[in-house]
């Protein structure tokens, strides 16, 4: 473990399940740093191997998933190669997971207390109950629920979704995680709720130095959000780079069209654009370019996959085609 | 939670005096009584006068009328054949039936509910494959067939265990049991397996659908995420979302486990209820039937209500929809 190190290192990542129907390769060779305090925006359609990115990550793909190569690098620490009690030990204390659903996260019959003084008696048994609990509810307090104190004996259900999603960041935040993964935490949220939780994930990065990937399929929250942006298609990162410069320069087709299709203040009456066609199987990918058959300057060069590609310091693409000349705006 | 008891309560009640009514018609629908009960060389007026002792002389609506004015006194009528009160033969042999329930029933849970979940974590094991299997037989095998298999095997060809009888039995708060006693344990053991041999096939399937189907729940992953132990992951967190199906099914089962010793206790010849109602049938001594039957609808009525109440403990939800209904 060095100081030097980034918080997490994913280089080649390739996750496959093994279905009666051949192999779909949910993650192909995706790649992306994470340093300390830093939001990662991690970008992409329903299907697109985002969540089970951030699922091989902490080890917990289940089957007939099973993540086949490359390498995972945490504080310098390959989790791909060491063993499920140190796994388990890191899971819930150095890197926490919140996902997508308040209405499933929680344990239906057991009382939110149980389920936080659990996670931290989970990696010190040495804490005591009452320890435990106080942490308990200085988190639930710290995500802004009221009296945390009575709250702690309610079950889930008295919960309100907003509130649940509360809870389960609050057990994320329970062990002062170094990274937290966070699988579409406010899409089940009304809008001034996402607000709330947005303005609180940015800060906790910033103050504590937690790195955060917040995968979503809305770029209006990375925008407010994050320092830089993955966008993923079919299984493979297709661009990269800093916040700023992906979502003003855009390079890959895709992500033209991600934003494109974004509502806008000049886009009102207007019909919004649309990427045609629908998201292939991850099953029966084309031949080449997996986004070809939907992508308007697709040609001949698109019949070979295309590398990635680093344009430019800090940016990756995995186009034949890039829409701007990425050297030139940069200078 | 008081008031979802009273009308719990309430409808225990009327099912009570519903199953009565059924129950005090169909008996006296089938046979005649005093053909078992007189001598085939009795004249008439010998005839007439056991008839009227037994109050067969009136219409059926005044004997129901009567049978239910001694009910609530706790009085089931005097049994034909023993000229006993009826409720009190039956409730001789209570314990012993009880008994031989009670350890069917932690067989099913103690055997089944470990195997279902194993069966349901590795679905695609060779264990847990060879489970399936055996719950199948458990199934499927007549439990006649199985316990008179037993007694040849286990008592006739190996020696191992009695096949008949209680064995010596010890008061326990007044009550005589057999688990206490090394040889009351050899003899429960048999019959108990017996009648446990089905409930045991159905809380693993049970056991394994329930545990099928929690296992892919969020809450699940996101126990594994908070880096709980695989232990208490399935010991707390999907153990406790499994038992409400079993302990539902349990329950009612745990009546049908008394009500249907029958078979078991006439073929190990284990002298509970079950061989009483048997014998009663063959003798048409209706006081003791019907006893009988109204003291099986009473123990269901009461688990019932008793599941009810355990669910509320184990299911948070109910819990809270009571209060408000």
């Amino acid at each position: 473990m060095t100081d030097t190190a980034p918080t997490l290192q994913v280089e080649n990542l390739e996750t496959h399940f093994f279905t009666k129907d051949g192999v779909a390769k949910a993650v192909d060779g995706v790649s992306f740093t994470v340093g300390r305090g830093e939001i990662m925006g991690l970008v992409g359609e329903s299907g697109s191997g985002k969540s089970v990115t951030g699922f091989s990550v902490l080890g917990l793909v289940d089957p007939p998933g099973k993540v086949v190569g490359g390498k995972v690098l945490f504080q310098g620490q390959d989790l791909l190669s060491i063993k499920e009690e140190e796994l388990r030990h890191l899971r819930g204390n150095r890197i926490a997971m919140i996902f997508q659903d308040p209405m499933m996260t929680l344990n239906p019959v057991l009382r939110v207390d149980t389920q936080m003084i659990e996670t931290v008696q989970a990696h010190d048994a040495s804490v005591s109950d009452d320890e435990a609990r106080a942490r308990s509810r200085d988190a639930l307090g710290q995500v802004g629920i009221p009296s945390p104190e009575e709250r702690l004996k309610a079950y889930p259900h008295q919960f309100s979704g907003g509130m649940r999603q509360r809870v389960a960041i609050a057990i994320a935040l329970l062990n002062k995680p170094d990274l937290i993964i966070a699988d579409e935490p406010t899409t089940a949220l009304d809008v001034t709720i996402q607000g709330q939780i947005l303005y609180e994930a940015q800060k906790l990065c910033r103050d504590t130095g937690t790195a955060l990937i917040w995968i979503t399929h809305d770029l209006a929250v990375i925008a407010g959000l994050a320092d830089k942006i993955s966008v993923m298609y079919a299984g493979r990162i297709v661009e990269q780079g800093g916040l700023g410069d992906v979502l003003d320069h855009p390079a890959h087709p895709y992500t033209c069209g991600l934003l494109g299709s974004v509502p806008g203040h000049n886009t009102r009456g207007k019909r919004l654009y649309q990427i045609p066609g629908m998201t292939p199987s991850l099953l029966k990918l084309p031949k080449g370019c997996a986004f070809k058959e939907r992508c308007p300057h697709a040609d001949a060069a698109c019949e070979t996959a295309p590398e990635i590609t680093h344009p430019v310091e800090g940016r990756a693409l995995r186009c034949a085609h890039p829409q701007v000349d990425l050297a030139g705006v940069a200078s | 939670m008081t008031v979802f008891i009273i009308r719990r309560l309430i409808q225990s009640i009327a099912v009570v005096l519903v199953m009565s009514f059924i129950v005090f018609v169909g008996v006296n629908i089938v046979g005649d009584p005093v053909e078992m009960m007189v001598s085939d060389e009795a004249d008439q007026a010998e005839r007439e006068k056991v008839i009227k002792s037994m109050g067969l002389d009136k219409p059926w609506y005044i004997q129901y009328a009567r049978f239910i004015g001694g009910a609530v006194q706790g009085d089931l009528g005097k049994s034909f054949v023993y000229g006993e009160s009826a409720l009190k033969i039956i409730v001789q042999r209570v314990p012993a039936t009880l008994e031989l329930a009670l350890a069917a029933l932690l067989m099913a849970v103690v055997l089944g509910i470990p195997l279902g979940v194993y069966a349901g974590l590795r679905p695609d094991s060779v264990g847990s494959k060879t489970i399936m299997a055996g719950s199948i037989l458990g199934f499927s095998l007549p439990t006649f067939w199985v316990g008179l298999m037993f007694i040849m095997i286990f008592a006739v060809m190996l020696g191992w265990l009695p096949s008949t009888g209680r064995g010596d039995t010890v008061a326990l708060m007044g009550i005589d049991v057999s688990f206490l006693t090394a040889d009351g344990l050899s003899h429960l053991f048999l019959p108990a397996v017996n009648l446990a041999l089905f409930k045991i096939s159905m809380v693993i399937r049970l056991a394994r659908a329930g545990t099928r189907e929690v296992v892919h729940q969020d809450y699940i992953k996101f126990a594994r995420a908070k880096g709980l132990s695989n232990r208490r992951v399935v010991l707390v967190h999907l153990m406790k979302n499994i038992m409400i199906p079993v302990v539902t099914v349990l329950g009612l089962e745990f009546g049908g486990l008394i009500a249907f010793s029958v078979v078991t206790e006439t073929v190990f010849a284990w002298p509970g209820m079950g061989k009483l109602i048997i014998d009663s049938i063959q003798s048409l001594d209706r006081p003791v039937i019907v006893a009988y039957l109204m003291i099986i609808v009473l123990i269901f009525v009461i688990i019932n209500l008793l599941v009810d109440v355990l669910y509320s403990m184990l299911d948070p939800r109910v819990r809270l929809s009571e209060v408000k209904s």
